[in-house]
């Protein structure tokens, strides 16, 4: 599986979103985000985006104040899933109108629902920003 | 709101939102308040979700959700409602309940298998919108259960005309897969038709991104299976456009190419225009890798990676000079040269501010390591140790430590300079690598007996310095230190000082268990002294003191020609010898080592007083002697004859013996005789102990008992020195010195004569008759010299074992699932698929037996695959024959397997790669 898991997380380190693509304990994924945000949160904009953790690497990026994680294995194309953090960032820009951390927050649903379209089973399904928001915006206009 | 009754109209009424609740959540400081907060609202919950009232239960699952995802509560309770909202007409409640038991479903979760209904009706819903929350959740909660039941429905939607459900069906075949391998063989054929519609109507890239994703998982798990595929992927390579599929094709041709030279060298040529033309540093990154990682034998190739990875390391972009560094770690074993012309990147970059580059650019460093550079090398690394925080210390430290020991310091030609490099680092300050350093100090002591000299010197240096006893993380290295000195004093310029070091009083902020150890060197040092003391007065009567010729019955090792050097310049003249050991300095140090010990007698800790009772016993003996001879000087002359003289002879005897290193199976290797019974040789064992006077030898009988049979003691001795002295000229001689000593580790399976009924004595002439065909045999069996003994070769020998001197790597087995998926994949590509159509659980046991030839076909081929898989496949058919073989060997057992093996016959036959690409 390319893509392990997804997290969004704030400055203060608090999770904002977790996908996890293979299964884990709730005390396995509280570790793992414990030691991650540690780990990342820790460095500053002259360092890289890669981080090796464990047997596997993450890559992130900062948007703002929220801190998009990706964990991946090392194997995995580390500056093609930085294309895929951004093309992220920029469908819910477009979805949410700048996005920060409180739409992820009180629409936690609908960010789920898009990383849903983008990703299954860890690998990239779907890249085009109209293909990826086209269901959820049929599912506003309809409710 | 009291008790956890049903809920009430009024709950329905003002129940709290999400939103409610997130601000709620806010407004609470993290801490107590926030928890009271946290699991009153579950309380609320608690009854909400138990509601008929579809909106309500949804509201209440949406917050449970938010609460498991980023708060870690568990949320099992709600496992059955979340099934019942994903049979609701309304798509948000269907969506909530999917959600829900996507985030929080676990494999044992009891309810899994109520979704499994509701799940197969979404899939076949015209909706598209619900097929696609169902696939997703599947996609994530799939079971064994589940993809068996749920195959058929996914192989409809692979053909279905939505590319919006067919791609997340063949995304969601990757997890179905893997449950449920016999999935592949009714699935496989419409997934590889899904690859082949390239270029067709409809927006084929997505559902191209899609399938190769899954090709590209697959293929890493076993991807000889797909290498009939190949033609496939050719054209995707060289005709798609879209760069997140060209990744992922690269990624399959970097598993394929290693198998299939001739497909490596069909693709070569296309990498090499992407890597030019892209724009895209992923995909250009991509094409780098993969070329010096499995194409590395096409230099052009080569060279235009290299070209690029220097762009990268030049670049501005800190996440491109990361991975320039990576490039050139994958570069290095093979074309060592780009690492060279890059050397001064590399060297900049360990200095970076970036811990991840400095990692990168120092295994870098340690990769460019060899006999001829590591001390220039290791010099510069120190001195970023030095300068560099803690934490990158350590790993420079680290790195170096196991460069440098890799392969029984196979770089290492100048054992003097690693073992002071070693002392070194032992002082930089942050150093953390205690252990290791211990183990390579002893271990090199053992292994190498020209550095000896060298060791004591560094082990000294580190003793005797007050400071180091207070840092904790070298404590380890003190230790060792303390072995080595105590261990092998017989070198030391000045041994009086290194008991003073050992007794120094700040030892005791060591723990016991290393405090011990340095006790234990303190006796042998002691032993050391008076012995030397002993027989210096003696010599002085008769003809000039010879080191070697005042420990009879004790030589020092295989290599004692290269000795007669070092042993000169040690005991430098004998002149200086005696006036080291005089009467005054002897007692001197009984009377450091009695004060200094006595109030340790009543230590708390056994090891501590055991050993500290030893060396007062030693050294309470000693002190009699030497003041009785105070009064009589004169009779001096026979000291050497006398009881105590006797004594620590011996001691100093047993003391001497050599240790070598051990090889972990040492043990196994020796047979138990046919002949022999245990009972009966500790029997004698007892009367020969029983006829042993000295009771202080006692302590040390695991050895020496052997060495003083009351009968023939001194013929046994006479003859070995006879012996040494005619046949020490001979090389042969010097495993016979081995196979004497380490005799009883060492039995030869093929040496049951030897090993007839009792233990041989360690140093039984006997031995000596055996035939130098029978020993050179054995040792090579248990230890190789990694050469023979010349003063004229630069490098000391270093002993070696045959199998890895420390722990075993366990050998990687593939997983079952994978072996099962890539045997059913085969057969589907090649046309078996007729046979083995089932879907059913007799299916499933013959899947089952199936994966356990495949383990045993890997245990058989793959374990070598890896590094010669060029070679290997050229030998495709041989190995697949081997393969058979195993299952034929196992058939019997397992008749339900027969038809499974037909299919594999039929691969057998047919040749697997088509020759399209050629």
């Amino acid at each position: 599986m390319g893509i392990r898991f997804i997290l969004m997380v704030n400055k203060q380190g608090q999770t904002r979103l977790a996908q996890y693509y293979e299964y884990l304990t709730l005390e396995e994924r509280r570790t793992l985000e414990g030691e991650i945000v540690r780990k990342c949160l820790a460095r500053n904009e002259q360092q890289c985006s890669f981080v090796e953790h464990r047997t596997y690497k993450i890559v992130y990026r900062r948007y703002a104040s929220l801190f998009f994680l990706v964990g991946v294995d090392n194997e995995e194309n580390e500056l093609a899933i930085l294309e895929f953090i951004h093309l992220l960032v920029e469908t819910m820009d477009r979805h949410f109108g700048n996005v920060c951390e409180l739409d992820i927050m009180f629409h936690l649903e609908k960010a789920h629902f898009m990383l849903e379209e983008m990703v299954m089973n860890g690998c990239i399904v779907e890249t085009s920003k109209n293909n990826i928001l086209a269901p959820i915006q049929l599912m506003d206009k309809a409710s | 709101m009291s008790g956890t009754g049903g809920p009430s109209l009024m709950d329905s009424l003002f129940q709290r939102t999400l939103d409610d609740l997130i601000k709620g959540i806010r407004l609470h400081l993290p801490g107590p308040a926030q928890s009271t907060f946290i699991s009153k609202s579950l309380d609320e919950i608690r009854r909400e979700i138990t509601s008929t009232d579809l909106h309500t239960k949804s509201t209440a699952l949406q917050k449970l959700t938010y609460l498991h995802s980023l708060h870690h509560f568990d949320i099992s309770f709600a496992a059955f409602h979340a099934v019942e909202l994903t049979s609701s007409p309304s798509f948000l409640h269907k969506k909530t309940g999917y959600l829900a038991a996507s985030l929080s479903f676990r494999p044992s979760t009891d309810v899994l298998l109520l979704l499994t209904n509701q799940l197969r009706k979404d899939l076949s819903s015209t909706n598209q919108h619900e097929v696609s929350l169902a696939l997703e959740c599947l996609s994530v909660i799939c079971t064994l259960d589940l993809a068996r039941d749920l195959t058929p429905d996914i192989f409809n939607l692979l053909m279905s005309s939505k590319i919006f459900v067919r791609k997340k069906a063949v995304a969601c075949l990757l997890k179905v897969f893997s449950q449920y391998p016999d999935a592949v063989r009714v699935c496989f054929k419409r997934l590889v038709e899904n690859l082949e519609t390239v270029g067709g109507a409809g927006d084929n890239g997505t559902m191209l991104a899609a399938t190769v994703g899954v090709f590209c998982e697959l293929a890493r798990k076993e991807p000889r299976a797909y290498l009939p595929l190949a033609p496939e992927f050719y054209k995707i390579l060289v005709e798609s456009r879209n760069n997140w599929v060209l990744i992922k094709v690269l990624k399959i041709f970097a598993q394929l190419g290693r198998l299939e030279p001739r497909l490596a060298k069909k693709v070569v040529e296309p990498i090499c225009e992407l890597m030019k033309r892209s724009e895209a540093k992923s995909l250009v990154f991509e094409c780098v890798r993969t070329v010096v990682s499995s194409f590395y034998e096409y230099e052009f190739a080569v060279k235009l990676a290299v070209e690029k990875i220097r762009e990268f390391l030049l670049d501005s972009d800190l996440n491109l000079r990361y991975l320039g560094l990576q490039g050139l770690l994958l570069v290095a074993p093979h074309h060592l040269w780009a690492v060279v012309e890059n050397k001064e990147v590399v060297i900049k970059s360990l200095s970076d501010v970036d811990r991840n580059i400095k990692l990168e650019a120092l295994r870098l460093v340690m990769s460019m390591v060899c006999d001829d550079n590591v001390v220039e090398i290791c010099r510069v690394l120190v001195g970023y140790a030095l300068k560099s925080d803690p934490e990158f210390c350590n790993e420079i430290l680290r790195s170096m430590l196991s460069t440098c020991s890799k392969n029984v310091y196979e770089i290492i030609i100048d054992f003097d300079w690693y073992v002071s490099l070693l002392g070194e680092m032992a002082r930089i300050p942050h150093c953390q690598n205690g252990e290791e350093i211990e183990y390579q100090l002893i271990d090199i002591g053992m292994r190498v007996k020209d550095v000896r000299p060298e060791l004591v010197r560094v082990g000294r240096d580190l003793l005797i310095d007050p400071a180091l006893l207070g840092n904790p993380f070298i404590h380890r290295i003190l230790s060792a230190a303390a072995w080595v000195s105590g261990e092998y004093v017989k070198f030391s310029r000045n041994p009086f000082e290194i008991m003073e070091a050992l007794l120094q009083p700040r030892t005791n902020l060591l723990p016991p268990s290393i405090r011990s150890v340095y006790i234990h060197s303190a006796f042998k040092v002691l032993s050391f002294c008076l012995h030397s003391y002993l027989s210096f007065e003696k010599g002085a009567s008769s003809s000039p003191p010879n080191f070697v010729d005042i420990e009879p019955g004790f030589t020092y090792s295989e290599s004692e020609q290269e000795f007669t050097e070092t042993d000169q310049a040690t005991s430098s003249s004998a002149l200086h010898k005696r006036d080291t050991f005089t009467q005054e300095s002897i007692a001197n140090v009984l009377t450091l080592v009695i004060t200094s010990l006595t109030p340790l007698a009543e230590s708390h800790d056994v090891e501590i007083q055991e050993r500290v009772r030893n060396v007062l016993g030693l050294a309470r003996l000693a002190q009699q002697e030497i003041s009785c001879h105070n009064d009589q000087k004169e009779k001096m002359v026979d000291k050497a004859d006398l009881k105590t003289s006797i004594i620590i002879r011996l001691i100093n005897d047993a003391l001497s013996e050599d240790f070598g290193p051990i090889s972990f199976s040492a043990q196994e290797r020796v047979p138990v005789p046919d002949g022999l019974v245990l009972e009966e040789n500790l029997s004698k064992l007892d009367s020969i102990c029983a006829d042993v006077q000295l009771p202080i030898s006692e302590s040390f009988s695991l050895v020496k008992p052997i060495f003083l049979p009351a009968d023939g003691d001194s013929i046994s001795n006479q003859q070995n020195e006879e012996e040494s002295e005619t046949s020490a000229a001979e090389s042969t001689s010097l495993l016979a010195e081995h196979r004497k000593r380490h005799g009883l580790f060492y039995l030869p399976s093929d040496h049951s004569k030897d090993a007839s009924s009792s233990f041989p004595p360690a140093n039984d002439p006997k031995q000596r008759d055996n035939d130098v065909d029978d020993l050179v045999k054995l040792t090579e069996e248990s230890l190789v010299l990694k050469r023979k003994p010349n003063l004229s070769r630069p490098r000391p020998v270093v002993v070696k074992l045959d199998e890895g001197d420390r722990l075993p790597i366990a050998v990687k087995k593939t997983d079952e699932n994978d072996d099962l998926i890539s045997g059913a994949v085969r057969d589907v590509l090649l046309g078996n698929e007729a046979s083995s159509h089932s879907n059913n659980l007799s299916g499933r046991r013959k899947g089952k037996s199936h994966s356990k030839d495949k383990v045993e076909n890997s245990e058989t081929g793959s374990s070598s695959k890896r590094r010669s898989k060029h070679r290997n496949h050229g030998k495709n058919v041989e190995e697949n024959e081997n393969g058979e073989k195993g299952k034929q060997k196992s058939g019997g057992k397992h008749k339900s397997r027969r038809r499974a093996d037909g299919g594999v016959d039929v691969a057998v036959e047919k040749p697997v790669i088509p020759d399209f690409l050629l």
